[in-house]
């Protein structure tokens, strides 16, 4: 199916250019330039929309095609298309760089119109890298990534920001480079570029262990999974908020989609042998962040720790589902797993960047991430506390809010799986609601211990804005998640379909 | 009938999100008014819906209202299941919650934050009947999280109070751990019977009852024991039983509304009703009935024992509440379900009254809690005198009083019971009733007899006390030192609260235990079934036989010793606490559970995450293997940075060794 209108392609293409135009007008009005980059993202997003509206969820072809010869003499092609599993992050995507770019409306003093521009290219890249179907396009979509947030945690980063940015840029470089080599020789095997070819292609038990040995580390470090995690918090930390909100909110999910995209599809049979090293790391990341998110003292730190937590549940929904199939008493539930990982990550888009958004609201006020320094909020910012609270508890995996549906999705599937995966991954109600609710404790409720907290304005109306359209979000995803599940349903069970068959 | 039902849920969260998120446009009347028209309208159309079950004979209604999601054929929706047990239910939930909705005007009059109160309250009604009206496990699921959200919020309702905030933080995480093993019971359910529906997997349970799980080793565990085991462990953190019971005294931090409604009448009594509900499952595992017995048996018995030595108004009948939840839950494990329901039914109404009654003499005594600062309060306080003691004779089982038959009915279940552990079971509970009477009468004696008020003089100092916890936020001194009667908002509820308490058990123990009533709702096997082992011909003939039996002695008992010690010898008290200091020190320390978990758990988990994030994070992976790689290229680095000193002789030096080097290796080979 092609679409007539390259919706893809203007998704894409909209947000890089505009943010062109963003740059080219300069920080002498920086009204001007934040007002054009909010409607470039209104706009991106309202074009988004059809991609949801026009999606035939009776399918696991890709849709919305676009199909274009860009370096003929590889057999490189301009090649984009959706599926389920691409469509929701994507709309993930538009979605919340709107709500980055009105975050950083007043915040950002310091060269407006490079943040906005910096945002909005970051936000065409993304979305490029979910809709590319040509392994090379994929690629240098996925290195582009890494410019954009490499200047916003650079320019507008906290005082540690060179270490943090190095470290996250070699960091993932390093895992990229190795998926690069995997491409590279499958290019040779097959001749072509397609990523849908690679899914066809036979490929023996070695080469198949080295493959999905270097989609692991490129895609684990972007999850990031235990123990390649040690950059995210680091970025976090050093980043502005609307960098921490794109990193949780989006570029984890890259990792996870790079899982269901490559290594489940192309290399099964390593995938089968492999799994437990994947669930091993998956629970760890449940278990063992659990404990380190307890102890942190630094606000974005916690949130950053829980984070790799919360994508635990993820990758954990995804490598599942070979013990699932090979388990004859499960009856099914393979799908419920992958699912469930699937929803994890949407609503981990939106929690996680609420949390941070929330953590943003207070470090603008008093200029301090430490725990320590607060106390009492709600005394003086009773609207501030009742979303901090909220998405507190979402994050705590509260049933009715969007983090509970991934992670019951999961929990479930896991008990088919082995009763003690269930067992770990269920740690989870226990250490999320600890370390997120013991921070609201000591930030939130209480007396007022400083002058400084006391001194503290309530959220205005564009902080409430931001946050209530999150919160909007987080409810309807936990009270009705049907929708979101619809769409992706048949992706994933041609998925599952497919993996299940071995390429030996 | 689904428009009746979508009424009843809604109404109470409709009044609670205008109460709350339009606080300061309606203001405080506005806001007790939306409140109270939302569960006063819940009210009457759930006694509607009783009405149709108790006189009209309806047909059980299971219908869902929309589908949450399907996923690989799990079918996962919200609906309703509306039978006669969620009807009483339902009644017993909104009848109370109106009743403190009310209550609470009287009470909260001069706090802040009136407002965001009736608004959690409305919130609360709203997730009690979700809870109640599943028709399926997520359904149930989401109910039980959200009464805990509700009572986090409540417990922490005094947010400034450092005591406040720890305990709603240890409530939540303590019922954390209950749900954690729920959660498992119920992916087990999901997995075996593949539905999360009541009906459906009642339907399918009975393939499943010889299905063995291997979960450890060559162990092989019956299915039906482990689901039933893991549910009940939920069931342990809502209805705070040993030993997930440590959550409950501290959650008197909130203020005592939400103490009659949420911790004694209803949510706490939610593990009871799932067990209920789930009867055809846990039928099929003895084992689990005589966990379920003891553990309930042990709670019945333990958790009152420390109720003799608390001097806090409200954590007596919090101790109370434990014990009397244990004897509900030693019913389930009898599978004398209705008993347990029964009891469940008359505890909600004589614990709320006698935790509405002791908010009356807290508001009277100034905001004081302190038992040994009371006395002799008849005088001042006439209707709350009265209605406490009605509560107070229902509960220890007066004959003819509401508690009477419901606790007598357990007794005489778990006395038939031959599952392991049941002659344990009676024992204790037998026992038991000696205790209640006890702290009950002790705690009714040091309030409203003796010499007026003792210290009421000086009750601003005990402020600084345990005893005075709600009172720093109340900064307004009285100016008249003489506690007086509540105001009728206060009192009227608790009238209205009284009846039921003196009448409910003798005019439905007939239908409930011995009749139809549950038919088709509840099952027990003919093996289990203990209560039609009781010789009933009437509820008058069940008093009299009761006069027979031992308990209502044991109850006299503890009554005359309530009686002598602390109205004729005060002294008394005080040389048998110091005679016997042990047994009255492992009474304080509640056994030692609190310091346990506070040192283990809190500790240290703490002690675990700091030492995973030092030596693991910080040390091995970013010390060693992140930062340790950069700097072994940069050592790397400047040792070939040694090697190339761009002097020509040091290159050609190495050249002519490297020659050497190889003519030796070729000379040699």
């Amino acid at each position: 199916m092609t679409a007539e209108w390259p919706i893809l392609s203007t998704v894409i293409w909209l947000p890089i250019i505009g943010g062109a135009l963003v740059l080219a007008s300069g920080d002498k009005a920086p009204n001007v330039s934040r007002w054009l980059a909010l409607w470039v993202s209104i706009l991106t997003f309202l074009l988004s929309i059809p991609l949801y509206t026009g999606f035939d969820a009776s399918t696991a072809q890709m849709q919305f095609v676009e199909n274009l010869p860009w370096i003929p003499t590889f057999d490189v092609n301009y090649h984009l298309g959706i599926d389920g599993i691409s469509m929701p992050l994507i709309l993930l995507t538009t979605f919340i760089t709107i709500l980055v770019i009105i975050a950083g409306w007043e915040v950002i003093q310091y060269k407006p119109s490079q943040y906005m521009a910096a945002f909005l290219i970051m936000e065409g890249v993304m979305v490029g890298v979910f809709s590319a179907l040509d392994a090379m396009l994929f690629y240098v979509f996925w290195e582009a990534m890494l410019i954009p947030m490499f200047l916003i945690i650079g320019v507008w980063g906290g005082p540690r920001r060179v270490y943090a940015t190095i470290k996250f840029f070699l960091y993932t470089f390093l895992g990229s480079v190795f998926m690069l080599v995997a491409l590279i020789y499958m290019y040779f095997k097959s001749g072509s570029m397609e990523i849908l070819a690679f899914h066809d292609l036979k490929l023996g038990m070695t080469e198949q262990v080295l493959i999905f040995l270097a989609f692991l580390l490129a895609f684990a470090v972007k999850v990031p999974m235990w123990p390649v995690h040690t950059w995210l918090p680091d970025a976090h930390v050093e980043a502005p908020t609307g960098g921490s909100v794109i990193l949780a909110a989006i570029m984890l999910k890259i990792g996870g989609y790079g899982f269901l995209r490559f290594s489940l599809p192309i290399t099964p049979d390593a995938s089968q042998t492999l799994d437990w090293l994947i669930i091993a790391m998956s629970l760890i990341a449940v278990v063992y962040i659990g404990f380190v998110a307890l102890v942190q003292q630094d606000m974005k730190k916690l949130i950053a720790y829980s984070s790799i937590a919360h994508m635990g549940f993820v990758t954990l929904g995804f490598f599942i589902v070979f013990r699932i199939l090979a388990n004859p008493a499960a009856d099914g539930g393979a799908v419920l797993g992958v699912q469930g990982g699937m929803v994890q990550m949407v609503s981990h888009g939106f929690i996680s960047a609420a949390l941070f958004l929330c953590v943003g609201v207070l470090y603008d006020r008093l200029h301090s991430r430490e725990i320590k320094d607060y106390g009492g909020v709600v005394n003086v910012m009773p609207w501030f506390a009742l979303f901090m609270v909220f998405f507190a508890m979402s994050n705590a995996g509260l049933p009715g809010t969007s983090g509970f549906v991934g992670e019951f999705m999961v929990i479930l599937a896991s008990f088919r799986a082995d009763f003690w995966f269930a067992f770990l991954a269920a740690t989870t109600l226990i250490l999320g609601a600890a370390y997120t609710l013991w921070m609201v404790k000591r930030v939130v409720f209480g007396p007022v211990t400083s002058e400084g907290v006391a001194a503290l304005q309530d959220i205005n109306a564009r902080e409430a804005l931001v946050l209530t359209s999150l919160a909007v979000a987080v409810l309807i995803l936990g009270l009705w998640p049907a929708p979101l599940i619809n769409v992706m349903d048949a992706s994933i069970g041609n998925l599952v379909q497919h993996i299940g068959i071995s390429k030996l | 009938m689904e428009s009746v039902l979508l009424a009843i849920v809604l109404a109470p969260l409709i009044g609670s999100v205008i109460a709350g998120l339009f606080r300061n446009q309606i203001g405080r009347a506005g806001a007790h008014w939306v409140t109270i028209l939302g569960v006063a309208t819940s009210c009457a159309l759930s006694f509607w819906v009783l009405y149709q079950f108790v006189f009209e004979d309806a047909p059980v209604y299971n219908q869902s209202v929309y589908t949450w999601m399907v996923v690989d054929g799990l079918r996962m929706e919200i609906g309703f299941l509306i039978d006669s047990l969620t009807a009483m239910m339902m009644a017993v939930v909104t009848f109370v919650s109106l009743m403190v909705h009310i209550y609470t005007i009287g009470y909260m009059a001069h706090e802040e934050g009136y407002q965001r109160f009736f608004s959690y309250i409305a919130l609360f009604t709203f997730s009690m009947l979700m809870l109640v009206m599943a028709n399926n496990f997520l359904q149930l699921f989401f109910g039980w999280e959200a009464v805990g959200l509700v009572s986090y919020l409540l417990i922490g309702f005094y947010f400034k109070r450092e005591s406040a905030i720890f305990a709603n933080l240890k409530a939540f995480l303590v019922n954390r751990v209950g749900d954690f093993g729920f959660i498992l019971g119920i992916a087990a359910v999901a997995m075996y019977f593949g539905t999360l529906d009541y009906a459906e997997t009642f339907a399918r349970a009975p393939e499943h009852a010889a299905t063995t799980v291997n979960v450890w080793g060559d162990q092989h565990w019956s299915l039906m024991t482990l689901i039933t085991m893991l549910l009940f462990i939920g069931a342990m953190g809502k209805s705070a039983q040993i030993p997930l019971q440590v959550w409950l005294p501290d959650s008197m931090e909130g203020p005592t509304p939400i103490s009659a409604l949420i911790h004694a009448a209803t949510m706490v009594t939610a593990g009871i009703f799932m067990v209920a509900r789930m009867s055809p499952l846990y039928e099929m595992s003895e084992t689990a009935l005589s966990f379920v017995m003891i553990i309930g048996a042990t709670t019945a018995f333990f958790m009152g024992l420390i109720g003799i030595v608390q001097n806090d108004i409200k954590r007596v009948i919090a101790y109370s509440t434990l014990s009397q939840l244990g004897y509900m839950v030693a019913a389930l494990g009898a599978s004398a379900y209705a008993a347990g329901l029964f009891h469940l039914m008359t505890h909600a109404f004589f614990k709320a009254l006698l935790f509405l009654a002791a908010g009356s003499v807290i508001i009277g005594m100034h905001h004081d809690q302190d038992m040994r600062h009371m006395g002799g309060l008849r005088k001042y306080m006439p209707i709350t005198h009265w209605t406490l003691l009605i509560g107070t004779l229902a509960l220890i089982g007066f004959p003819g009083f509401a508690g009477f038959f419901s606790k007598d009915a357990i007794i005489e279940a778990v006395h038939h019971s031959q599952i392991f552990g049941s002659g344990y079971a009676h024992w204790l509970l037998v026992a038991g009733v000696f205790v209640t009477a006890l702290y009950s009468f002790r705690l009714y004696f040091m309030v409203f007899h003796g010499e007026g008020p003792r210290k009421f003089e000086s009750h601003h100092e005990a402020h600084d006390e345990e005893g005075g916890a709600e009172a720093s936020v109340h900064h307004e001194v009285p100016d008249e030192p003489v506690p007086h009667e509540s105001p009728k908002v206060v009192t009227v509820p608790l009238m209205l609260l009284a009846i039921p308490s003196i009448f409910v058990g003798y005019f439905t123990i007939g239908p409930m235990l011995f009749g139809d009533y549950f038919d088709g709702v509840i099952s027990v096997a003919a093996v289990h079934d203990t209560l039609g082992e009781i010789d009933f011909h009437g509820a008058f003939g069940f008093m009299l036989h009761g006069l027979t039996g031992i308990p209502i002695y044991l109850a006299a008992g503890g009554f005359l010793v309530a009686w002598y010690i602390y109205t004729r010898r005060p002294i008394l008290a005080t040389e048998i606490a110091t005679r016997f200091d042990w047994a009255y020190w492992i009474l304080d320390r509640k056994y030692g559970f609190d310091d346990l978990y506070q040192w283990l758990f809190a500790r240290g988990s703490q002690l675990l995450g700091k030492g995973l994030w030092q030596a693991g994070d910080r040390v091995l992976i970013d010390g060693i293997a992140v930062n340790g790689s950069a700097q072994s290229v940069g050592w790397l680095a400047s040792v070939m940075r040694f090697l190339q000193t761009g002097y020509l002789y040091h290159y050609a030096f190495a050249m002519i060794i490297g020659l050497l080097g190889l003519l030796t290796w070729f000379v040699i080979v």
